[in-house]
């Protein structure tokens, strides 16, 4: 286990041997971080984050951000407002490569394999590390042609009724099929808010990834609704790894084992929920946990 | 001295004072928008008023009732029934022995030429075309109304003056009579004038007709949009989805937006210098008329696709992205199905200015005068703005309500183009 724990402010000391996820000085005193508090390793990891940096333009959104991903865990990233946890996660499976400004340098690897190689081609990536958005997208297509779109493309089925049979599992398994097996042809975008983000989460599983990112999947749905879906999260983890940033204090110690806690665009600290969440080691996460600022 | 709280005028009061006024500046600019509106509805209802007045009578046609004697040694004298034979006949002397018997009176040279100029020159065609298709009708005698000359048409449509003296007018007293004599025994009247629909033009104006400019028209509009519509979605696509934001793409973007005001004419030279002189195309071609069209409302299709492709919205996008899908086939499968009714509305948009363009095709010489409706893209053939150009210019009395009923016909051609836009702007709007 490797950990690395506060030292004096403004300097990094760390024995030999052991990452210092450490961070360039600094001079205010009030921001002194001196690398991440607790173990952000995992047992075993399905994706390790090392020291990741991200610029929008010339202004440093992630600083040196180290993280391992373990297997089949529900990992929650929380924080104040712009302390870049959804830019950290949307590195995870290069959506930041969207926006033209941005620029990630560091080593992320999915199973030991680095998804920022130059000449790595990003479709399968995110086949295999999907994505779910904050507000509810679904394709203004049938609910059937949604979830099926991802096995279309990228050619997972060889029959009809190959395609139907994974159709119907996923909706099963987003907790949806009941609610919409006699109307599959209807436009998804017909659907309730809860009923769209559950779709949405039918669509990602229907490919059949890995990982599955979340960024705040319940900020724009009502309790009932985000409730079914804190239940979905539950019955995903055996199958999938799952990485949420969520808002919520409350949602992230219902749903993860793990939690990190972002400041500014640096992670402060990581360690099993339960811990965080009773007893945190860091003056930064205790103020924020506690509410002190948001 | 300390002014008490009571001497200080309250808010309400002071907005009170104002408010009367405020009304009235907006009043007043509500009624100048009324009245600028109503000046342009009345406007518009007197050109329409104007145009389908002066038009109307062209849709119909004076028609004279003869009896035809189908004389066989006229028509036919080797009784052999050869088409050569047939096609070749006098079928004039049938009318002019028609309209001999029906005046036996008139004798004299110049008063013969005012009776045989009553009918229409296309009646003998007419004949010919009768006795081609059925050869049975030799021998016969047969009533038949046939086309009345133009001058005639006007005095029946009452745009001959009876009043003014007789060395003024077009049409002696004479004929005046006989045509008096026909309406009183119902043996001249106005009938649908499907010629004006259907025939080509002709130095004759009772017998010219919009069917080769429409025909002409539909071929260089149907060139245009094969052409432009895939260029234009093409472009638009490329530029807004998988083109790199650098200064030559900036400065395709102001060109582009630029092309949008250039005069047509110009595009005319081009076309005129590249098509017709270095490539050798066809003169008078819609193929050619097309290709100029193409060249003018690309600049229009294009910058309607990019408005359209940045209102997709960018979940969508990312959704599509999140999932797998390759840039291409986010775009393919996504974007463009939904922002194709907007790309659509702008292409109609842009066909129907192109159906009301005139410059750039005089340039190519689509303003010959051409009687027959052409058959292929690569006919001569004129189009219609233009056919209503030279009518425009003809002087004889009879062009001029032809000349109105062309613009009606091109007007609602172009009512029916817009009005499919906005009902699939109304149709495709927020569909998701």
């Amino acid at each position: 286990m490797l950990s690395v724990t506060p030292d004096t402010m403004g300097s990094v000391t760390a024995p030999t041997g052991v990452i210092a996820a450490g961070f360039s000085p600094v001079v205010d005193e009030s921001r002194a971080i001196n690398g991440t508090v607790g173990d952000i390793t995992a047992r075993d990891p399905r994706m390790t984050a090392r020291h990741v940096h991200v610029y929008y333009g010339d202004k440093l959104a992630i600083n040196n951000v180290s993280l391992d991903i373990g297997k089949n865990e529900v990992i929650a990233m929380i924080g104040p407002s712009g302390c870049g946890k959804s830019t950290f996660l949307r590195c995870l499976n290069r959506m930041n490569d969207t926006i033209d400004t941005c620029r990630v340098e560091g080593e992320i690897k999915l199973d030991a394999q680095d998804i920022y190689a130059s000449g790595l081609d990003v479709v399968p990536l995110r086949a295999q590390v999907g994505m779910v958005f904050q507000k509810p997208n679904p394709f203004p297509k049938s609910i059937y042609d949604n979830v099926a779109y991802g096995p279309r493309i990228h050619g997972l089925t060889g029959s009809k009724s190959e395609l139907d049979g994974i159709v119907e599992q996923s909706l099963q398994k987003a907790g949806l099929w009941d609610e919409v097996k006699d109307r599959l042809d209807d436009v998804g975008t017909g659907l309730s808010g809860g009923q769209q983000q559950r779709l949405c989460i039918a669509r990602t599983i229907a490919v059949a990834p890995e990982v599955i990112l979340m960024d705040e999947p319940c900020s724009a749905l009502d309790p009932i609704a985000t409730a079914r879906v804190e239940e979905l999260i539950d019955e995903l983890r055996e199958q999938y790894t799952i990485a949420i940033v969520t808002h919520s204090m409350q949602q992230a110690a219902r749903v993860s084992q793990r939690t990190a806690y972002f400041h500014l665009g640096e992670l402060v600290e990581v360690g099993n929920t339960d811990d965080i969440f009773t007893n945190p080691r860091h003056r930064l996460t205790e103020d924020y946990i506690t509410g002190r600022f948001g | 001295m300390n002014k008490s709280a009571v001497d200080q005028p309250r808010t309400i009061d002071r907005v009170n004072a104002s408010l009367k006024q405020r009304y009235n500046r907006e009043r007043r600019f509500r009624w100048f928008g009324l009245g600028a509106v109503l000046l342009g509805l009345l406007f518009v209802g007197l050109m329409f008023l104007n145009i389908i007045g002066n038009g109307y009578g062209a849709f119909q046609q004076t028609r004279m009732l003869l009896e035809i004697d189908y004389h066989p040694e006229v028509i036919d004298p080797a009784g052999e029934r050869d088409p050569a034979t047939l096609s070749s006949a006098n079928y004039a002397a049938l009318v002019k022995s028609a309209l001999r018997t029906r005046y036996p009176d008139v004798a004299e040279r110049r008063e013969k030429r005012e009776l045989y100029g009553m009918v229409s020159s296309g009646a003998a065609l007419l004949l010919r075309a009768r006795v081609m298709a059925d050869p049975g009708l030799i021998g016969t005698r047969q009533s038949i109304w046939l086309p009345a000359d133009d001058d005639i048409d006007m005095l029946i449509k009452g745009h001959i003056d009876r009043k003014v003296p007789e060395s003024e007018r077009r049409l002696s007293d004479r004929v005046i009579g006989w045509v008096e004599q026909l309406e009183s025994t119902g043996a001249i009247e106005r009938q649908f004038n499907l010629t004006f629909l259907t025939g080509g033009d002709s130095r004759e104006p009772e017998l010219a007709g919009i069917g080769g400019a429409v025909m002409g028209s539909l071929y260089t509009l149907l060139v245009t949009l094969l052409l432009s519509f895939p260029i234009g979605v093409a472009a638009a696509l490329y530029l807004e989805e998988f083109a790199p934001r650098n200064r030559w793409t900036d400065l395709v973007e102001v060109n582009i937006n630029n092309l949008a005001a250039v005069p047509s004419i110009v595009f005319g030279l081009l076309g005129l210098a590249v098509f017709i002189n270095f490539f050798g195309l066809p003169r008078s071609a819609p193929l050619v008329g097309g290709m100029v069209l193409t060249l003018m409302t690309l600049p229009t299709i294009i910058i309607a696709s990019r408005a359209a492709l940045k209102s997709v919205p960018p979940s969508i996008r990312e959704a599509a992205l999140g999932i797998g899908a390759s840039r291409m086939q986010m775009v393919f499968h996504h974007v463009l199905p939904l922002a194709m009714p907007g790309m659509l509305t702008g292409t109609i948009i842009g066909m129907a200015q192109a159906l009301g363009e005139t410059a750039p095709l005089l340039m190519i010489g689509m303003v010959a005068f051409i009687v027959d409706i052409p058959g292929s893209a690569l006919d001569p053939s004129t189009v219609l703005p233009v056919q209503i150009f030279l009518w425009a210019d003809s002087p004889e009395r009879a062009f001029m309500e032809k000349t109105s009923a062309a613009i009606m016909v091109l007007l609602g051609f172009l009512i029916l183009m817009n009005l499919i836009a906005v009902i699939l702007r109304k149709r495709f709007e927020r569909r998701w």
